[in-house]
């Protein structure tokens, strides 16, 4: 499902976040990726949608090759991945509902149709009584799942999630994990950034530890 | 087709809840002078038009000339092919003439005789064309026994002459504000831009094509230019009322029913399309210019 191989990418100035990375994640699994703050793990998880591009090597995502894709045809390989973003990027100028209403306002499906699966997607993450508040009420966690919610309303076949357990009581981080282990077992591709050992070890899945700018 | 449809009237939809009155009276203000100056300048040409239409010549005798001279003249102006009609009046008709208006007769009897000379007047053969009749004019000045000719139309022309000036002025004016109108817009836009930035940054990173991103903004500059249009449709047609009530007054003085009226059905189209236009074109710069400034990394 995603495949690197090779994968270097170096930040205009020469940073060099990744010297050589390849590995193959299959249709279906969960893997974790970790590594120290500045290892690469952030960066590894923008290249599969091309948020950035990689500066050797090649990025494959569902048999298409990312790093080549042109400007215009980004869109269409984005709405097929889920993204939940370190900083989560919620809009706070409106309301838990049209946050998850958003992705699927520029997908062009159907007003009704698009409510219909914007309250499944919050049902499924805890989230369907809060439908009408502002995500600025929300406590950490529910934030973190309301970004998750919006991640998934499109049914993305690939979900990412960078670091999103940072910042949470543990109680909360367990459950953060168990949502994306749950889109995990109804066939979502899930890759999860994190430097949280305990979480890891509980889950016995598949760990790809980032160290000196390749797969240690 | 229909999700297509859909997605341009939510943009529409959009635009017209970011749509600010305030901008819309800015630009409306803005384009109500040129508008209001047209409109009040092709009233103008109207009647200026109308009266450098007319094509009567007046030609005033040497006082004293004798009734042959005249009938040669006569003769000489009926084998003119410029002149339609020609037309004596002997000073003894128009002496009769003037004894009708009150309290002349007595003043004309304190002259002792008749000072007023023989007239012919020349009606020019219609061709629509003001020089022609100035030609013409001049021409039978310098017929012998021609003492003064007189063309009414000739201020009337030089009035249409200084509409034209205007008109002129008017599309200077136009395409001034124009650009005016433009500016606004773009900056306009780069403000929504601006306080959408977070929206903008993760619409695109969430898979919003740059057509979706855009298109509420050309709406927004869209509308601004149309609402401003309307709104100097609105100020020159009130401006144009306040003028009428003195225009009213003054124009019954002089026993005439001139009124400015308002600009033409296909001009107040064009003023609202127009500054559509402007606002869509100061859109498209604005957003071509803003958007590519917010990529995500």
């Amino acid at each position: 499902m995603v495949s690197f191989s090779a994968v270097a990418k170096r930040y205009p100035g020469g940073q060099e976040a990744l010297k050589s990375v390849s590995f193959a994640i299959e249709p279906g699994e969960l893997a974790f990726v970790t590594g120290r703050s500045g290892a690469g793990k952030s960066t590894l998880l923008k290249l599969i949608p091309a948020i950035e591009r990689p500066t050797a090597g090649s990025v494959i995502v569902n048999g298409q090759n990312v790093g080549a894709l042109k400007r215009s045809a980004l869109p269409y390989l984005r709405r097929n991945i889920g993204v939940v973003f370190q900083d989560q990027k919620l809009l706070y100028d409106r309301s838990v509902f049209d946050n998850v209403m958003l992705p699927l306002a520029f997908s062009g499906h159907p007003p009704r149709e698009a409510a219909r699966r914007a309250r499944a997607a919050l049902d499924k993450v805890g989230l369907l009584s809060r439908e009408k508040s502002n995500p600025i009420q929300l406590s950490g966690g529910e934030q973190q799942r309301l970004a998750i919610a919006r991640a998934v309303v499109n049914r993305p076949a690939v979900l990412i999630g960078d670091e999103p357990t940072a910042n949470l009581d543990a109680e909360s981080a367990a459950l953060i994990l168990e949502v994306f282990v749950g889109f995990n077992q109804v066939g979502v591709t899930v890759l999860i950034a994190t430097h949280d050992q305990r979480l890891i070890e509980r889950y016995g899945k598949r760990v790809l530890r980032l160290e000196g700018g390749t797969i240690a | 087709m229909s999700a297509w449809l859909r997605q341009h009237r939510q943009a529409l939809g959009l635009a017209a809840r970011r749509l600010g009155a305030l901008n819309a009276l800015v630009i409306g203000v803005a384009l109500a002078l040129p508008a209001g100056g047209y409109a009040v300048l092709e009233n103008l040409r109207g009647v200026a038009g109308r009266f450098a239409l007319d094509t009567q010549i007046s030609l005033f005798l040497q006082p004293g000339a004798k009734r042959a001279e005249a009938e040669a003249l006569g003769k000489a102006l009926r084998a003119d092919r410029r002149i339609a009609k020609v037309r004596f009046v002997p000073r003894e008709e128009a002496l009769k003439e003037l004894s009708t208006v009150q309290g002349l007769p007595e003043v004309i009897a304190a002259l002792g005789h008749n000072p007023l000379p023989d007239v012919f007047v020349v009606t020019a053969v219609a061709t629509g064309r003001g020089e022609e009749v100035e030609r013409l004019s001049s021409d039978l000045a310098k017929l012998p026994g021609v003492a003064h000719v007189q063309a009414d139309a000739a201020w009337a022309r030089r009035l249409a002459a200084l509409a034209s000036i205007g008109r002129l002025a008017i599309w200077l004016l136009s395409a001034l504000l124009g650009t005016g109108l433009v500016a606004v817009t773009f900056n306009t836009i780069r403000l929504q831009i601006l306080t959408q930035r977070a929206e903008i940054e993760l619409a695109k990173l969430i898979g919003a094509t740059d057509a979706f991103i855009r298109r509420p903004f050309y709406y927004l500059g869209l509308l601004q230019g149309v609402g401003g249009g309307l709104v100097a449709l609105g100020i020159v047609w009130i401006g144009l009322g306040l003028l009428n009530r003195e225009v009213r007054l003054l124009a019954e003085s002089y026993g005439s029913g001139f009124r400015f009226g308002f600009l033409g059905a296909g001009d107040a189209v064009a003023v609202v399309l127009f500054a559509g236009l402007l606002g869509l074109l100061g859109a498209q710069l604005s957003v071509s210019r803003h958007l590519r400034e917010i990529e995500p990394a």
